[in-house]
């Protein structure tokens, strides 16, 4: 695409494992976990048993009582995350007009938290087909509707700018920022505050995960639960968390003297057309994605020098994505490193893309690859080199990050170090 | 980037007033309401008892029963309006390249009926009574994801959820992803949360009327304002590249020519509110005057605060009594972000038929100074029409709609 380049300028990740962008890359740098067994309910209903869950205070992170009270979990994972985003970007809203700033927010399950929680109660435990309104807390308005989480985070920005959440399942991470990219490139904003948050760790998305066999039923090793391409692996291990980029265009980015992470140089997504929940063995419309992606960039799949894998450790989805991998690149795809960082902080539905979008450009800030962890068995299915257990430092100019999800939708993202990026 | 203009050649309607888009064009226009009292259920212990239920919808005749047990009742409306949407642009998917089609829903709440089934299960009956189909058949993305398998379009897909004002940004970005080279999008959409769960969801707004009297309960800009009244239902319209549609000489409705997305200021600013700037980012962005609009569709919250900041921003773009004004959406209800794109399905018959649909039961207060098209259509020379929509928590979103072939005259 010819026109306004489009660059991160800031980033923020409240993810498992440690809340803060420095916490979370020392925890997916050093290939630790953070699954452990459910502590929100009692897992033994259930038949998987473990999660990836955030030790988060919302009031240590500067959220009022009243933002507590009417916020979704994931709502004020978002606000936090949005807010240090921000700050880390240096950009000063006060200064600059409020209507050219935008805030996409992705989400794939809402407030599934909060909406679990206040079903009970209106329904008397289930009982209550009629369920009783004298009982419904005076927010439930914003569990019922997700866009609530936007409404949020642009008060908390100060943006009033075009804004919206985005949701596209477990693509949602991804998306929000490729729309978000969009809007600045078109000029609809100057500045978006993009990225996604999920909070799912409840009773009713374990049930339903479970009745798929999705998630890993194996409990006995909490912290190797997650083991994507692996040859063990059965299952994904649900996790939580948030990322938020700031986005804007390069050349008004660097007048300002921003730090520039990483331009947002290609972005495609996809469907299968084929099934909800299945993959097609064959990785088509993932590997369609990818391309439309790299040719955005104007990049041959020999400039890739990571992959920030989908990876979530269902049998189907890594064998569908190693096919994609190899649909899509040909002989480099052999030889590229790839990694899940699933293997650490789970599988956080919508949110785990725009993490995985920080990871990959954290990747290229430090010049380090994080590892799959729990990567011991081999599969022959899954013959590429996923960077097993420990991380590794390579030249990393340009990252290639790829969602899959329910719906049957594909999305890819190329970032590129900018200084390099010159077309 | 501004790349190709898009048309809309083709819409399916499910409304409360009409199942099909015909059937709803006639009852709009005859000024005939679909807002009665809530049979789906009992209300009678709700404050709220009125709604606009799609009448005569039955899942079975359209659809393969396989599906039936995996979709929620918004989803089945949706893939039927799709149908119909793509027979009325005389698209058949499976004679076109599978990547060349895309879909783009919004929703506001999911499939929160089906949704509230396995709730009850999960909590009277236990985990394991939970449906394999609730990991996919609620959530935001259900209704982009059925439709794509569905018709088999394998090109972009989008889920936008912005409550009401989503069904315009929905519609912004398959127009976006028609620019980018997609040559059909299938966007829209239809929602509806009409179970006791959703029910009481919605009543928490505070925004909901409580009036018994379908002819009273929802009356936008009215000195008798109390609140609106929900609906389900919407439309899924056919976007293609202006190009595309001249090559296989499609029938063309119109254009999506203008769009404007913007947040209200945080509560307690004390800042005006972003409405009439929504307004002015579309008309600019299509190229046109206030003075060449002929009609506004109204988003009509009918809250007296709501209402009067409609007004103003109306007021303020065209002058006092300066276009006429409509919101057949008084013989619908508030179908969440199902209501903007079956408001374009209007303004485009609107131009096909150069005539202003009515807004019925409501009597604009003189102080809002409104052209309001009240009980009776307007026939009217309707070349553009700007179309508002709002959501919960300052989501404002605007569209210019522009006749057929004008696609290239404004573009930059």
């Amino acid at each position: 695409m010819s026109g306004r380049r489009v660059v991160i300028t800031g980033m923020e990740v409240i993810a498992p494992g440690g809340v803060g962008m420095k916490e979370f890359w020392s925890l997916i740098s050093e290939g630790r976990t953070a699954t452990r067994s459910i502590t929100f309910f009692d897992p033994a209903p259930f038949r998987s048993k473990v999660a990836a869950e955030i030790d988060f205070d919302p009031h240590a992170r500067g959220l009022t009582p009243q933002e507590v009270r009417r916020m979704d979990r994931a709502a004020q994972l978002a606000v936090v995350a949005a807010r240090g985003a921000v700050a880390d970007s240096g950009l000063d809203m006060e200064a600059g007009d409020p209507a050219q700033v935008g805030v996409t927010v992705g989400s794939a399950v809402g407030a599934t938290m909060g909406l679990d929680t206040e079903y009970r109660v209106v329904s008397d435990g289930g009982r209550l087909d009629l369920v009783d309104h004298r009982y419904a807390a005076p927010h439930l308005y914003s569990h019922l509707v997700p866009s609530s989480f936007t409404a949020e985070v642009a008060w908390a920005v100060g943006a009033e700018g075009p804004s919206t959440v985005v949701s596209t399942g477990c693509t949602s991470g991804i998306d929000s920022i490729g729309y978000a990219a969009e809007l600045v490139r078109e000029g609809s904003a100057q500045v978006m505050v993009a990225g996604s948050s999920d909070a799912p760790i409840s009773p009713i998305t374990m049930a339903c995960f479970d009745a798929i066999k999705a998630t890993t039923p194996r409990a006995d090793d909490p912290a190797s639960a997650s083991r994507p391409f692996d040859g063990t692996r059965n299952g994904f291990v649900l996790g939580e968390g948030t990322a938020f980029v700031v986005l804007e265009e390069l050349e008004a980015a660097r007048k300002r003297g921003a730090h520039l992470y990483a331009e947002v140089a290609g972005y495609a997504t996809r469907s299968n057309a084929y099934h909800m929940t299945g993959l097609r063995p064959d990785g088509a419309e993932m590997a369609e994605a990818i391309k439309v992606a790299l040719g955005e960039a104007r990049m041959e799949p020999d400039a890739l020098d990571y992959i920030n894998a989908h990876g979530s450790g269902t049998k189907q989805n890594d064998r569908h994505e190693t096919a994609a991998f190899k649909r899509a690149l040909g002989r480099r795809a052999l030889s590229v490193p790839i990694s899940s960082i699933k293997s650490m902080v789970g599988h956080s539905l919508g949110a785990i893309g725009s993490i995985e979008i920080a990871a990959s450009a954290l990747a290229m800030e430090y010049q380090v690859v994080p590892p799959t962890a729990n990567l011991h068995t081999r599969d022959p299915e899954c013959d590429l080199d996923y960077v097993p257990l420990v991380a590794r430092e390579v030249a990393v100019d340009a990252v290639l990050s790829v969602g899959s999800g329910f719906g049957g939708f594909q999305s890819a993202m190329v970032l590129a170090r900018p200084e390099r990026s010159v077309r | 980037m501004s790349g190709a203009a898009a048309v809309f050649t083709g819409m399916g309607v499910a409304a409360p007033n009409g199942l099909g888009a015909d059937h709803w064009w006639a009852a709009t226009c005859g000024g005939t309401s679909g807002i009665g009292r809530l049979t789906r259920f009992d209300p009678s212990g709700y404050p709220s008892k009125l709604a606009g239920q799609v009448p005569g919808f039955v899942a079975g005749d359209h659809l393969p029963s396989r599906l039936l047990p995996q979709t929620d009742r918004m989803t089945r409306m949706a893939l039927a309006a799709a149908d119909w949407a793509l027979a009325d642009a005389g698209i058949d998917p499976a004679a076109l390249p599978a990547f060349d089609m895309g879909v783009v829903t919004a929703s506001s709440s999911g499939g929160f009926e089906f949704g509230q089934e396995e709730l009850r299960k999960l909590w009277s009956q236990g985990a394991s009574h939970v449906s394999a189909y609730q990991s996919f058949a609620w959530f935001y993305a259900v209704n982009s994801g059925q439709i794509s398998i569905r018709n088999g379009m394998k090109g972009p897909a989008g889920v936008v959820v912005s409550d009401q004002a989503g069904g315009l940004d929905a519609l912004a970005q398959a127009r976006r992803l028609i620019r980018r080279g997609t040559a059909l999008i299938v966007a829209g959409a239809v929602d509806a949360s009409l179970c006791p769960w959703g029910w009481v969801a919605q009543q928490t707004s505070g925004r909901l009327s409580t009036s018994e009297e379908p002819q009273g309960a929802y009356l936008p800009f009215d000195a008798g304002a109390c609140g609106y009244v929900p609906g389900e239902g919407g439309a899924l319209l056919i976007m293609e590249s202006a190009q595309a549609a001249r090559r296989r000489g499609a029938r063309v409705y119109g254009e999506l020519a203008g769009y404007g997305a913007t947040m209200d200021p945080a509560p307690g600013l004390g800042r005006p509110p972003a409405l009439r700037r929504a307004a002015q980012v579309a008309l600019d962005d299509a190229g046109v005057t206030a003075g060449e609009v002929d009609a506004v569709f109204a988003d009509a919250a009918a809250s007296a605060d709501l209402d009067e900041v409609e007004a103003e921003a109306i007021g303020a773009l065209f002058g006092p009594h300066g276009v006429p004004v409509t919101a057949p959406k008084t013989m619908t209800g508030r179908l969440y972000s199902g209501a903007a794109p079956l408001d374009v399905a209007g303004a485009l018959l609107a131009i096909r038929d150069q005539l202003i649909p009515p807004t019925v039961h409501t009597r604009a207060r003189p102080a809002y100074r409104l052209d309001l098209v009240a009980r009776q259509p307007r026939p009217a020379a309707v070349r553009t029409v700007l179309v508002l929509a709002r959501g919960h928590g300052g989501f404002n979103s605007a569209a210019v709609i522009r006749a057929a072939g004008q696609e290239d005259a404004a573009r930059p």
